[in-house]
Parts: structure tokens; C-alpha cells; sequence
């Protein structure tokens, strides 16, 4: 075997992305793709078959976290090979019926695509030798079933029955996860082989009960069984050929594939009897019931379907290990007649335009070819002799009559048996006879029925001679095989079985006649009624419905998730924010509180620094500016803006005043900058003047600000006492001595600040500019769709208030230009004079940044100050007229300065941002000493430039786009005033 | 000194958490504004207070820490306040859409039906 496993899985999942890339209509391209790559896997899957016979198991692992004990491990065993088979082989048949069935119309890659995909996660589970990788690919098939179910994503009933089926199957593998989980906390690990090997340890240990129903709630939903069987009737609005794929090699195979995986581990107990088979059984008649019942051809197989799912669950959960053998054996021949009758229904639908078993008669006639092949392959269905079909049923009659549990049950079994096979004749019957046979009713068909192209019927074709080889042949064709593919599911010893057709008069031939006489005499009492119109719904069961059961269950979470969010979760700004400030307080008082009385936040004893006048009168009008600030912020903006400042400005003091030139002269610019900004956006505030009757506060909002004051209070004196008590305490220990020892030998400056931010805490730098550099974009981007509010689009009442017998422009303005020449003439020239100035202030600061207070963002920000002073002074269109500053171009070369200085270190073999540092001596200037974070540190000058320019000129965009037309309305209005 | 510094954290504190905890956009700015100071004053003490030592390296003077003041509040109080910067930018400016979009400018888009 020179190819490894893995193709199996990966080439299906690789063909999927390339269908899914190919033009819509190159339908031929994506069949032949599907299926070069589905027939080429069952190729070889079918050369393991020497090895899988010899009893091998073929092990392979792809590492990948070892420490955890997940790796990707694909193993081969028997059974697990004889479902590739099934999964590949069929998956080819269904690529060449659907490259026919599928119209040119469909979106054909999409179609090729998701099956392809569902076919790799099939062969996933099935080739998986790790557990939570089989659920990984379990929880797969479940998502591209619902793609493939949902594929006419237009009609509502297929977008509901792929949502139901991903819903019941995807709730059912999140509980095969937990019982993995739990199994392999069990077993100690989620490898397949030491899974298997540890069934007794499993069996004995007090959490197998918990593990063995959540591993069955994965399976059973997987499968449909009762409960859970109603998903699988409406999965029926998916394409047929996805039907014939899903239904009976694939996707509801799945659950009875991990019934029999696990079943030397799980089965054997009292526990694993009761569920498996009383689901099984349960499943069984239920499907066979309600398939009776059924108008739509896909609809009666789709119960079918559920009842044989149920004949093999009931055989795996009789705890026997020829009932195993028998599981496995109709698992192989369900699939083969299924797979045949779904596509036999496919055809007569496409070539009729309908499926309804009422409108439908004597097709015979028209599909004389396909009308064999269907009835051969109902009748294996049925369990008619000489048929597949036949020789497991009678395998399941023969354990239902040796089953050997309570006594009331050895009696029920049988019985329940030969019914369930007088429901499968019965609904095979009607499948047949009703359809091919009986008077031509071709007239009123949608369309005149004739034979389908030939290829179409290929696949029927040979899954129908399967059917009667292995029927006729049973010893020949399927022993080996058999053995091969249910030794090991039964574990270490395979029972010995017989595949022959004839065992001689025996109960479970006569059960076998019995069931083919009542089904046939079901069907006659049952056919007039029926014709007759009658039984629009399953008798008995029909008005227990699952769906509604589900829907109404559905509603109920939805209802009551809505409710939970509604009473928890607020969209509200206010409540989250004192939620948010009321968690902070606890959790940081919370540990003072809980620690032991010694540990208090009272004073400590460092030594204090002496008392200073000056600094509390200077913090007694930062404290009051800062109180008197948040008393005026609601009605007197201006205020409130220039009392932040005061605050601002004895944060920078208090900066300078201990000690940090570099944090004062930061300070400092930004809070210029912030100023000025928020001034912009003063001018788009509305109006909001105190109300007359202030005294007349509402009782609920005095009780709210007087909740909110007290936890500002809280808030504000926790972070004093513990601001007190750690200022008053010495540290520990503190990695701050090494910054003070390397900023001169490594770093090259002796201001370790500077040297900190963009050397040692360079990334860190980096990363700030680059969020300064998003912000601005983000603010130029939303202002670039702002559209202020009506009222605040006039002039300020400042600027109409002007007298008109006042010589200036703006009572005569023209255009918004005009507002700002003719006026503050002398600073306006004053403020040009500064621009050089202030440029090499600004030079003067970076250059010495490394070494002495100052550095690129400082340098930046009196940079794009002085160019701020500009717009103020001159007006928006004057400095632009005069300027090109194109700020955005500034933000992407500080960004890519910044970036590739730190690049550049790794050229050179380094680790990101090291700084290189070179002494130079330069005509003129000397010695001159260079370090390579200089141009990081222009990187950051250069942004920091760009980006506040980007932000403040932005806003100021706003004033003379917003009132452009009604500034002009007014002042037109006010010049013919004046004259 | 360490109490006056203390008192302003707190007051400071105090002031902008009432006014993050007010319904007008423009008293959440300027109190978040106010809060950054508390936070970034208090960060900047986690360092203790000291005279004359600036972090910047002399000739002849040992670099330990009884020499100079603690560097690394400095360096994160600096990222701090240009942050805090670029997130009163933004917020102004979404505070401005909101105003443009909604009409008001409560901080949930719309007044209080009380």
C-alpha cells in the first residue's frame, strides 16, 4: 500500500474547494472531477482488502499536539474498511446519477462541492482511530448535511429540514462529545485501539451509565430513531441523489456505525439491552407503520428508512454477537436497495414531474427498465427469497426467536418482528403496485413519462444486480466479506454463521412466510381505503407529531432565551457602565475585606516627602476645577472644557514636580491637542440650556444621581486609601534597576524613558502608533459620511451677532473663506511667524530625545500644534490653499518607517526592534552618535504628525461642509438687511 | 505630599465616574477625560513620588534605583495619555455620528421616556 490513508479523507475535501472554484456551468467538469476522485478512493480503499481479510489493522498518526494526546490517527480495520466501501462506492454511483439528475440550471459546483465535502467527513468518522477526531468529523457530516439538505435553499420546506435535521444531529453530537469526554476519562484515552481493548474496565466503572447515553444520544439522533426519528422524513427535501447518498450508505448509516464501533466497549449490559433495542424496536414498527401511510415515494422510503435503521439498531442492542453479524450484514444490504429505490424514485420524478403515489399508475408501460429494477429492489426491501433483503431479515428472525431477556420479551420480540415485516411487505407492496401497475393514468402527468438517459440508470443497475448476487450467492459473494467486516465489531471471536438460503423448515422461515402473507393481506384490506382517499394522516400515530413536539420546543428556548436576555442584559449605556464601576469597587475591596485585620491599607512607613504649600494649592485648584468641571459639563460646555484643562494642567505640574520631565511635556501637548479637539466638536453639540423649574427634579432621578454620587464616592475613595497606602509603602521588588543599568550600554541614551519606548518596550510603541494611525483613519472615515443635525447648521449666534456697522467680512461674507480673512489680522501673521519657530522647537525636542527630555511623540504633537494654529488663526481653506499637507501620507510613511526599522534588526540576524548604534563624525557637527531607534523615533514623529493633523483637520472639514448652503442663505439674508 | 497627591487621585476619580455615569454624551467625555487623569496619576505614583530624580542617566551617578526615580510607570503612563488621547478622538467623533443619526445626544440615541 504505497498511498496513506489520509488521501481517503483529504482528496475528497481538496476536490470540494477546486469543484466550488469551477464556472457555474461546467457541469460535465465537476462530475468527472467528483467522480475521478470518488472512484479512484473506492479503488483504493478495495486493494486494503488482503490485508483487511488477514485480520489487519492498518495504523497511521499524523503528530500533532503529543502533550495532549491528540494526534491525527487514521486506522482501518474490517468494519471500518467495508464502510468506506459503502461510503466511496456509493458516493461514486451518486456523482454519476446526479452529473443526469442535477438540472443546468442548479448551481452545480455548489452541489459537487458539498458532497464531496460530506464524503470526506464520512470517510473521517469512519477512518478515524482517535475520538474526539471521530466526533470532530461526526459534527462535519451533520454541517454538510444541512448544506446538501438545504442545497434548493429557496424553498422554505428544504431551508426547514436542513435546519431541523442540523439541529437534532448537531444537539445529539454535542452529547457524543461530552460522552467521548467522559469515556475517555474513563479509559484514559481517546485512542480508538485502547478504547476498544478496555471494555470490561468501562462496563464496571461507575460512569459508564452517564457515558453510555450520551454516546446513545449521538447515535440515536445520528440515526433517527424513536424519538428523534422525525428529522429524517423532512430531510426528504434535499436533491434525491443527496437523499440516496444520505439516507442509506451515509449520514443515518453514521449513528449505527458508532453503535457497532463502540459495541465491544458499551455493549453488553442490561443498560446498553433495554435502550438500543427498546429504541430499535420502538423505531422499527413505528417506520413501518407510517410508511403504509405514505403518498410521496420519497416519503414512504424515508420511513423505510427509519424502520430498517431500527431492525439494525434492535440487532446490535440484543447484546449477541450473530446479532452483531446480522447488523452488519443489513447495514451492507439496506444501503445497496435503498440506494437503488431513491434513485429509482429520482428518475420517475424527473421524468414525470411528480412523485405522488396517487397521481401515479401504470408506469410500467413507460419505464419498462426501470420499473424491473425498482420492483427487484422493493422486493429485497421486503424481504422477499432470493434477494439480499431476504437472507438478513431471516438472520433477524432467527435471534428475535433465540433472544433470551425477560419473558414477556422473548414472546414480544417475535412478534414485533413478523409485524414489522408485514408493515415491510405491505409498504413495499403499495410502492410497487400502486406506481408501476394498474391503469395508465401517463395523460395527467406533469409530463409524458419515457426511459431516462442510459447512464442515469447505470447505478441502479448495478446496485439491483448487487442486490440479486448477494441474494442468490449469499455464501459466494458476501462470507468473506462478512467475516472480515464483523470480526471487528464483535471483538475477538466471530461466531460462527451460515449465509445459505436454505436452512430447512424452521420458525423463522414459517415467520418469514407468515410476514410476506400478512403484508400481502395488510395491503388488500388497506388499498381500497386508501384509494378511496382516506387516511390523509397516519392512523393511530398521526397526531403525535414530532415536528410539532420540536417546534413547539424550539419556540419555547427561543421564548425563553429572549425573556432571560430582556430580565439579564441591557442595551442600555448607563446601567452597564455602573455595573461596571460597582464590580470594579467589589473585587478590589473585596480582598481588604476578606484579609486578615493586620493587613490593612492604612498608612505605611516609607519615608514621606516633606510638605509642600505650593503643591496643595497647586491640587486645591486642579480638585476644585476638576469638581466645578463635573458639576458644569451638562450645561455649560465651555466651562466645563477650560476647567479640564486647569485639571490637565496640574496633572502637569504634578508630572514635572516628581520628577517626569518626559510625562509633563507629553501631558502638556496632548492636552493642547485634546482641547482643541474638543472644541471642534463643541460646535455640533445641541443646545441644552438649565430647565426653568430645576428644583423640580423628578424623585427617581435625584434617587439615581444620588446612587451614582455614592458610588463615585466609593469608586474615588478607594483609590485614594489605596493610592496612600502603596505611596506610603516601599516596593518589594521591581524590574525597573534593569532598564537603569541597560539604557546606556545597550540602549544608547541616557534618557531611559526614551530608550524604554522604543527600544526596550519597542513593540510595544509600535503597536500604539498603529492604533493612533487606526483612530485617525476611523475618524476620517466616519466624518466623511457625517451629516449634522439640522438645527446646529447655521452660523454660530457669535458670528451673526457681529454689528453690522463693524468693517469686517463676515458681515458682507461671501463665502465661508470669507469668515475668517479680513480679521485677527495680527495673529494671523503672528501665528505664520510661529510655524518656523515652532518647527524647530520641534526638531530640537526629537533630536534630543534619547538623551534629555523630549522624543517623537512630543515632537509630533508641537509639530501638528503649530500646523493646527494655522487653521485656527487662518481659516480651513487659507492654510489648505497654501499648504498641501495630505496627512494620510504622513500616517502611512511613519508607519512604514517605524516598521521597517524594526525589520531591519532581523536582517541583520537580530531579534525584532534591536537598536544598532554608530558613532559618526560629521564636518561641522563633530562627533555625532546615531542609534538606530533615531529613525524609529522619526517614525513615530512622522505619524504622530500625520494622525492628529488627520483627526483635527477632519473636524474642521465639518464647518465648512455643514453650513456651507445655509451659511450663505443667512448671510444673504442679513447683507440685504443691512442695505 | 503623598496625601495631597492621594486626595487629588480620588477627588479626580470621584468626579469622573459621576460623570461617565451621566446620560449627556459630552459629560462622558469629559469624564473620561477627568478619570484618565485619576488613573494615570495613580499609575504614574505607583512608582512613589520623588524630587529631582529623573530617570535620565548622569555622568558619574550610579543607575540604581536610589539614584533615580522608577522608569517604567513613566514609560506606561506615557502610552497611556496617547491612548487615552486617540480614544477621546474617537469617541467625540462617534459621539458627533450619534448626535447626526439620532437627533440628541442622550448615550443611548434616545431621551428617557420619564
Amino acid at each position: 500500500m504505497s498511498l496513506p490513508l489520509l488521501t481517503l479523507v483529504a482528496l475528497p475535501f481538496a476536490g470540494s474547494l477546486i469543484a466550488a472554484l469551477l464556472p457555474a456551468n461546467a457541469r460535465n467538469a465537476e462530475s468527472t472531477l467528483a467522480g475521478a476522485i470518488a472512484v479512484f478512493c473506492t479503488l483504493q480503499a478495495a486493494l486494503y482488502y488482503p490485508e483487511m481479510a488477514a485480520g489487519g489493522v492498518l495504523r497511521q498518526e499524523i503528530i500533532w499536539l503529543p502533550s495532549l494526546g491528540l494526534n491525527l490517527v487514521l486506522r482501518l480495520d474490517g468494519f471500518a474498511w467495508m464502510f468506506s466501501m459503502l461510503v466511496l462506492g456509493i458516493g461514486s454511483l451518486v456523482v454519476l446519477y446526479a452529473r443526469y439528475y442535477m438540472s443546468p440550471a442548479d448551481p452545480v459546483p455548489r452541489f459537487f462541492s458539498f458532497l464531496l465535502a460530506f464524503m470526506g467527513s464520512m470517510s473521517g468518522v469512519v477512518l478515524s482511530g482517535n475520538l474526539v477526531q471521530l466526533v470532530l468529523f461526526w459534527e462535519l457530516t451533520s454541517l454538510f448535511s444541512f448544506l446538501l439538505i438545504g442545497y434548493w435553499h429557496h424553498r422554505q420546506d428544504a431551508r426547514r429540514g436542513a435546519r431541523m435535521a442540523l439541529t437534532v444531529t448537531g444537539a445529539g453530537g454535542l452529547c457524543l462529545l461530552a460522552g467521548v469526554l467522559v469515556l475517555g476519562h474513563i479509559v484514559g484515552s481517546f485512542d480508538l485501539d485502547v478504547v476498544l481493548a478496555a471494555g470490561d474496565r468501562v462496563r464496571a466503572h461507575p460512569l459508564y451509565l452517564p457515558a453510555l447515553v450520551l454516546v446513545l444520544l449521538g447515535a440515536l439522533t445520528k440515526s433517527a430513531q424513536f424519538p428523534f426519528h422525525f428529522w429524517l422524513p423532512h430531510a426528504m427535501a434535499a436533491p434525491t441523489p443527496v437523499s440516496a447518498y444520505l439516507h442509506s450508505a451515509t449520514m443515518v448509516k453514521a449513528g449505527v456505525f458508532l453503535l457497532a464501533r463502540l459495541w465491544p466497549v458499551l455493549a453488553g449490559s442490561d443498560e446498553w439491552f433495554w435502550i438500543v433495542s427498546g429504541s430499535g424496536l420502538a423505531t422499527l414498527l413505528i417506520g413501518g407503520f407510517m410508511a403504509i401511510f405514505q403518498s410521496d415515494m420519497k416519503g414512504l422510503l424515508a420511513y423505510s428508512t427509519i424502520s430498517h435503521l431500527g431492525l439494525i439498531t434492535t440487532l446490535l442492542g440484543l447484546n449477541s454477537p450473530l446479532a452483531a453479524v446480522a447488523a452488519v450484514f443489513h447495514i451492507i444490504n439496506h444501503a445497496t436497495f435503498k440506494a437503488s429505490l431513491f434513485m429509482a424514485v429520482g428518475i420517475i420524478d424527473h421524468e414525470t414531474g411528480t412523485r405522488d403515489i396517487r397521481r401515479l399508475s401504470g408506469l410500467w408501460r413507460h419505464l419498462p427498465v426501470t420499473a424491473t429494477l425498482a420492483c427487484v429492489a422493493a422486493a429485497a426491501m421486503a424481504g422477499v427469497p432470493l434477494l439480499n433483503g431476504f437472507i438478513s431479515k431471516e438472520m433477524f428472525f432467527t435471534e428475535a426467536v433465540f433472544v433470551n431477556a425477560a419473558p414477556w420479551f422473548d414472546v414480544l420480540l417475535p412478534a414485533a418482528a413478523v409485524l414489522a415485516g408485514v408493515f415491510g411487505v405491505a409498504y413495499s407492496l403499495r410502492f410497487t403496485v400502486e406506481v408501476f401497475f394498474g391503469p395508465d393514468t401517463s395523460g395527467s402527468l406533469p409530463r409524458q413519462p419515457h426511459e431516462p438517459p442510459h447512464w442515469m440508470r447505470v447505478p441502479v443497475e448495478l446496485l439491483v444486480v448487487a442486490c440479486l448476487v448477494v441474494g442468490m450467492l449469499p455464501q459466494w459473494a458476501m462470507q468473506d466479506i462478512l467475516s472480515t467486516a464483523a470480526a471487528p465489531v464483535v471483538g475477538s471471536t466471530l461466531p460462527a454463521f451460515d449465509l445459505a438460503l436454505w436452512h430447512g423448515f424452521n420458525l423463522p422461515l414459517a415467520m418469514s412466510l407468515l410476514a410476506l402473507a400478512g403484508g400481502l393481506l395488510l395491503y388488500r384490506l388497506l388499498r381500497g381505503p386508501q384509494q378511496r382517499g382516506r387516511f390523509r394522516r397516519t392512523p393511530l400515530l398521526g397526531a403525535l407529531s414530532g415536528r410539532r413536539i420540536f417546534q413547539h420546543l424550539l419556540a419555547g428556548l427561543t421564548m425563553n432565551s429572549r425573556r432571560a436576555v430582556r430580565l439579564l442584559g441591557t442595551r442600555r449605556l448607563q446601567p452597564q457602565l455602573l455595573l461596571l464601576v460597582l464590580v470594579a469597587v467589589v473585587a478590589a475591596a473585596a480582598p481588604l475585606w476578606l484579609a486578615s485585620a493586620g493587613a490593612g491599607v492604612g498608612a505605611g512607613e516609607r519615608e514621606r516627602l516633606p510638605f509642600s504649600p505650593m503643591f496643595s494649592l497647586l491640587w486645591g485648584v486642579g480638585v476644585s476645577a476638576a469638581v466645578a468641571c463635573a458639576w458644569l459639563a451638562k450645561f455649560h460646555r465651555l466651562s466645563a472644557l477650560a476647567l479640564l484643562s486647569v485639571t490637565g494642567l496640574a496633572t502637569v505640574i504634578t508630572f514635572a514636580w516628581f520628577s517626569a520631565p518626559d510625562l509633563a511635556l507629553t501631558q502638556l501637548s496632548v492636552e493642547t491637542v485634546t482641547v482643541v479637539l474638543i472644541l471642534l466638536g463643541l460646535r455640533w453639540l445641541p443646545k441644552r440650556l438649565p430647565p426653568l423649574g430645576a428644583q423640580a427634579l423628578w424623585t427617581r432621578a435625584r434617587a439615581r444621581r444620588t446612587r451614582d454620587l455614592l458610588l463615585a464616592l466609593m469608586a474615588g475613595t478607594g483609590m485614594a486609601t489605596l493610592a496612600y497606602a502603596l505611596m506610603t509603602r516601599d516596593f518589594p521588588q521591581s524590574i525597573s534597576h534593569y532598564f537603569l543599568e541597560r539604557a546606556l550600554p545597550e540602549g544608547g541614551g541616557s534618557n531611559v524613558v526614551n530608550v524604554m519606548l522604543v527600544d526596550f518596550r519597542g513593540l510595544d510603541t509600535l503597536g500604539e502608533i498603529t492604533v493612533l494611525a487606526a483612530v485617525a483613519l476611523t475618524v476620517y472615515a466616519l466624518l466623511r459620511r457625517f451629516r449634522p443635525a439640522r438645527e446646529s447648521m447655521g452660523l454660530p449666534p457669535q458670528q451673526l451677532k457681529v454689528p453690522a456697522d463693524m468693517a469686517t467680512d463676515l458681515v458682507h461674507a461671501r463665502t465661508v473663506a470669507d469668515t475668517a480673512s479680513g480679521y485677527l489680522l495680527v495673529p494671523a501673521v503672528l501665528v505664520r511667524l510661529l510655524l518656523p519657530m515652532a518647527t524647530v522647537i520641534a526638531v530640537y525636542l526629537f533630536m534630543r530625545g534619547h538623551n534629555q527630555p523630549g522624543g517623537g511623540f512630543v515632537a509630533g504633537l508641537v509639530m501638528s500644534t503649530a500646523f493646527i494654529l494655522q487653521y485656527i488663526v487662518s481659516g480651513t481653506l487659507w492654510v489648505e490653499a497654501h499648504l498641501r499637507l495630505r496627512p494620510q501620507r504622513w500616517i502611512a510613511s511613519g508607519l512604514l518607517i517605524a516598521s521597517a526599522t524594526g525589520l531591519g534588526s532581523l536582517f541583520f540576524g537580530y531579534p525584532l526592534l534591536t537598536t544598532h548604534t554608530a558613532h559618526l563624525s560629521l564636518p561641522l557637527l563633530g562627533e555625532i552618535h546615531i542609534a538606530s531607534a533615531l529613525f524609529y523615533d522619526i517614525g513615530v514623529f512622522t505619524l504622530v504628525v500625520g494622525a492628529t493633523l488627520l483627526i483635527l483637520t477632519a473636524l474642521g472639514h465639518q464647518s465648512v461642509r455643514g453650513h456651507r448652503r445655509p451659511a450663505r442663505a443667512t448671510v444673504s439674508a442679513i447683507s440685504k438687511g443691512a442695505r | 505630599m503623598e496625601a495631597v497627591l492621594a486626595i487629588a487621585i480620588g477627588v479626580l476619580t470621584t468626579c469622573g465616574v459621576w460623570l461617565i455615569l451621566r446620560p449627556r454624551t459630552f459629560q462622558v467625555i469629559i469624564g473620561l477625560s477627568l478619570l484618565g487623569y485619576g488613573v494615570n496619576l495613580f499609575m504614574f505614583s505607583m512608582g512613589r513620588l520623588a524630587l529631582d530624580k529623573e530617570p535620565i542617566l548622569a555622568p558619574g551617578v550610579p543607575a540604581t534605583l536610589q539614584h533615580y526615580t522608577d522608569p517604567m510607570p513613566q514609560a506606561l503612563v506615557l502610552t497611556a495619555i496617547v491612548i487615552g488621547f486617540a480614544m477621546t478622538a474617537l469617541f467625540l467623533v462617534v459621539l458627533l455620528a450619534q448626535r447626526g443619526f439620532f437627533g440628541n445626544d442622550h448615550v443611548d440615541g434616545r431621551e428617557d421616556t420619564e
